[in-house]
């Protein structure tokens, strides 16, 4: 499988009155068209990891690599004129939450054919959002072409947006807690949009995610984040025989249904994984 | 009867024209000793159900007894001295500019408490911080050792029901099972009574012997833990829920 | 805690082991925080020479302010020179003199209307954000008659029925200072009163007393201490306004107003007897409004993290 995205040696450094704090500190990978998912806990860098990807770390940070390329470009340094044409037609990203993420004072419709201009004429655009509203199984796309953000449901929210982001026909989709701030009940079913749009368009998927079950179960590979640093990589369905004790950790540290350990297993941390 | 009883509570927020109808009509009583669970989905009035134990929401219909009398309105002295309760959020339930020690000594001067230095250093121990967390301010804290101040400072005056609203919800994971572990540990030392809130199924299995599903404000369905577990579920919402927090099939 | 220990790594200890260390560590980040910014420390800086000026007048005036020298036909109107840095004024008192001891005055009203307004207001404030329903109403229809007026007409109203004199000018003032910070107060309050930690107040059996006092007060402080700052540079246009027209210090007290009052007659040929006074009152209101704006950057709890 070519590479769509190789990360080597990712380090990204904010400035703190201590002195310079890196939080992601040589991440490395490399991602073909298919899914890969970074699970951490917070200040584990995941986020970060996904945002400099896009080239989105926020100022004062900085991030280095030794290489960051995407389909044979060289996004280190990268102008902005290139950020345009790569951001949002080439490469997408799903955020958290739907409130903060859309545009409050725009429709929905207005929102999907703006990102549909960037690749396509304005008669098509409209078609073409429509189009998307009807493939993440939005029941009555007229309406919510009309809608404004705050007048749909949170999993609603979440589709518009996935909506949105995939219009363009991106080759590589990040995810960061694209269902973290959804109910359970709403959650399958936008992953389970999100897995038949990813699977019949051949994309490359990062699924950002601080919980391993739900990643283990969406994603191929696991790459487990500790501090800043990748501390496994792991195939999906061979977790169980995870090497690393803080995987092993943070699978056995979760409440099950059936029960379980009572109390339940705690994570001993180890000094030795910071480093 | 047991030591909290709810009778058809109802609890509506808004003006005419404009009501928000958060618990309509549920009944449920716990007894002495039990560890409750209320599980339900964003608007389903649970954590709405807890306010209004507390008096932090107003009780349009319907009544709330403890130890079959039915409570002050407003609440006393007396209530807030056996019944108390542990946020959600805990980056938002802490005063963001009192030290812990000012944060644990407030409820003992507000209650006449005496013996506060050696109360105090006990409520920290009980809780897992050392003596250095005391003089810290909660921007000096993780979210983790927020969670436990706020459990130090509900114990503190030694109440015997636990009112817990998704404690862990915003915990990560192994920090969870930390608090989790503790939670349970305290309870079987004090002998408390827990109603605990959540999201999550699984949470909620772990902690409590009995819990009721809660959705729209309806109680949908009270199961026992077993009931749970072997999925004896009769409603179909609660089996939407347990299938959807198996996790994600591909 | 070794005696090894640096003062500095006591104050921004992780853990430390009293109230008075912890409360010290704070005080002592935020005034990190604020060095930081240089804008800041030049407004602090103006601010600490003006008090230093009022504190050492009597010491560091070269002449005296009431006094003039050689009566009216000595050094009347006499331009700056190296005898008097601001030149005389037409009583042939000496400028720089004159404006070292009102100085003295300028602190003083802006410290007593700080003191008389920002507690009224912040009671007021915090009573009607909290309580809600007939006290709100009530209490911020008070305000808003008070803020309906025009400051200075409003000050000019009141010192004008208390009588000439800085005493009842500083009164006037205090009166007409307070509303914004009821309404500073009322904004905060009703933010801070669904929080979670007001909850648990109120669940360990709090009185309203205590949450206001305890609980709400604090947090509005930071947003007050802001105001303040940025509001004596008005305060001090306002005492300078009222005796500009003659309300406030009376003559001979060289208060700043007043002096430019006086020296209005010879702006055109004698321009430092009005000039001298107006820098003064221009220095010390950047001044204030430069440390106002360091310390909103730095107390204000959105701008931190």
């Amino acid at each position: 499988m070519t590479s769509l995205l190789t990360v080597d040696d990712l380090r990204i450094t904010f400035p703190t009155r201590q002195g310079p704090s890196e939080v992601v500190r040589g991440v490395s990978f490399s991602l073909g068209r298919e899914r890969l998912g970074i699970v951490g806990e917070s200040g584990s860098g995941k986020s970060q990891t996904g945002r400099a990807i896009l080239g989105l770390t926020p100022p004062p940070g900085v991030a280095t690599a030794q290489k960051l390329d995407f389909d044979g470009i060289d996004l280190r340094g990268a102008s902005p004129a290139k950020w345009r044409e790569l951001r949002g037609i080439r490469m997408s990203m799903i955020m958290q939450d739907p409130k903060f993420s859309l545009n409050p004072v725009m429709t929905i419709g207005r929102q999907l054919i703006e990102a549909a201009l960037r690749t396509s004429s304005r008669t098509e655009a409209r078609d073409s959002a429509m189009a998307m509203l009807e493939a993440v199984q939005i029941r009555d796309p007229a309406r919510v072409f009309k809608a404004y953000p705050h007048e749909l449901s949170g999993g609603m929210g979440q589709r518009a947006m996935i909506a949105m982001m995939l219009i363009t026909q991106p080759d590589l989709l990040i995810a960061d807690e694209p269902t973290s701030a959804l109910d359970v009940t709403v959650q399958i079913e936008v992953l389970r949009i999100l897995d038949r749009l990813v699977t019949d368009r051949g994309m490359g998927l990062i699924f950002i995610s601080h919980d391993l079950r739900l990643v283990s179960s969406f994603c191929d590979r696991v790459l487990v984040m500790y501090a800043g640093r990748v501390v496994e990589e792991v195939k999906a369905s061979d977790l169980a025989q995870a090497k690393h004790p803080y995987t092993q950790g943070l699978y056995k540290c979760l409440p099950k249904i059936e029960g379980g350990l009572r109390p339940l297993a705690t994570l001993q941390r180890d000094a030795e994984w910071a480093r | 009867m047991g030591l909290i009883d709810l009778e058809r509570l109802e609890v509506t927020f808004g003006a005419a024209g404009n009501l928000v109808h958060a618990v309509r009509g549920v009944s449920l009583s716990v007894a002495m000793g039990e560890s409750y669970g209320i599980v339900g989905e964003s608007g389903s009035g649970k954590s709405t159900v807890l306010r209004a134990i507390c008096g932090l929401a107003p009780v349009t219909a319907g009544t709330i007894a403890m130890s079959g009398k039915p409570l002050a309105s407003p609440r006393n002295a007396a209530f807030y001295r056996d019944v108390q309760m542990v946020f959600q959020d805990p980056y938002a339930s802490l005063h963001p500019r009192h030290t812990v020690d000012r944060v644990l000594s407030e409820p003992l001067a507000i209650h006449g408490f005496d013996n506060g230095e050696s109360r105090i250093e006990r409520a920290l121990d009980e809780v897992g911080l050392g003596r250095g967390f005391r003089f810290r301010y909660p921007h000096q804290l993780s979210g983790g050792q927020r969670q436990r101040v706020a459990i130090a400072r509900a114990l503190i005056l030694e109440p015997k029901v636990l009112l817990l609203d998704e404690p862990t919800s915003a915990l990560d994971a192994s920090i969870q099972a930390e608090v989790l572990n503790l939670l349970d540990r305290i309870r079987a030392e004090r002998g408390l009574t827990y109603i605990l809130v959540s999201h999550d199924l699984a949470v909620v299995a772990h902690m409590c012997e009995r819990l009721m599903v809660m959705q729209h404000g309806l109680a949908v369905e009270e199961l026992t833990r077993a009931g749970l577990q072997s999925r004896q579920a009769s409603q179909t919402y609660t089996r939407d829920l347990l299938t959807a927090s198996e996790g994600y099939r591909r | 805690m070794s005696g090894l220990q640096t003062r500095r790594e006591w104050l921004l200890s992780d853990s430390p082991v009293s109230r008075g260390q912890a409360r010290w560590g704070q005080s002592y980040r935020i005034w990190l925080a604020l060095t930081a910014n240089r804008l800041a420390m030049v407004g602090l800086w103006i601010v600490i020479i003006l008090a230093l000026l009022a504190i050492f007048a009597p010491l560091i005036a070269p002449y005296d302010p009431l006094e003039g020298i050689g009566g009216l036909r000595g050094a009347r109107l006499e331009p700056p020179s190296w005898s008097h840095p601001f030149g005389t004024d037409d009583l042939s008192r000496d400028i720089l003199s004159r404006v070292l001891h009102g100085s003295r005055l300028t602190l003083l009203v802006v410290l007593l209307v700080a003191v008389i307004a920002t507690p009224i207001g912040l009671a007021i404030g915090t009573a009607a954000g909290y309580f809600g329903g007939w006290v709100d109403v009530v209490l911020m229809r008070i305000t808003d008659i008070f803020m309906a007026f025009p400051r200075l007409i409003l000050a000019l109203a009141f010192a004008s029925a208390l009588g000439p004199g800085i005493e009842n000018a500083i009164i006037a003032i205090a009166i007409t200072a307070w509303p914004p910070y009821a309404r500073l107060a009322r904004a905060e309050t009703l933010t801070i009163r669904e929080t979670d930690y007001i909850n648990a107040a109120r669940l360990q059996g709090a009185s309203s007393l205590r949450i206001l006092w305890g609980h709400v007060t604090p947090l509005c402080l930071s947003s007050a201490i802001v105001r303040v700052t940025l509001d004596m540079a008005g305060i001090i246009l306002i005492a300078a306004g009222l005796g500009f027209l003659g309300l406030g210090a009376q003559p001979p007290q060289p208060e700043w107003g007043a002096m430019i009052a006086g020296g209005r007659r010879f702006i055109i040929d004698q321009w430092w007897v009005a000039t001298m006074p107006g820098l003064a009152i221009f220095i010390v209101a950047l001044g204030f409004n430069l440390l106002g704006d360091g310390l909103r950057d730095v107390l204000d709890p959105k701008a931190r993290k």
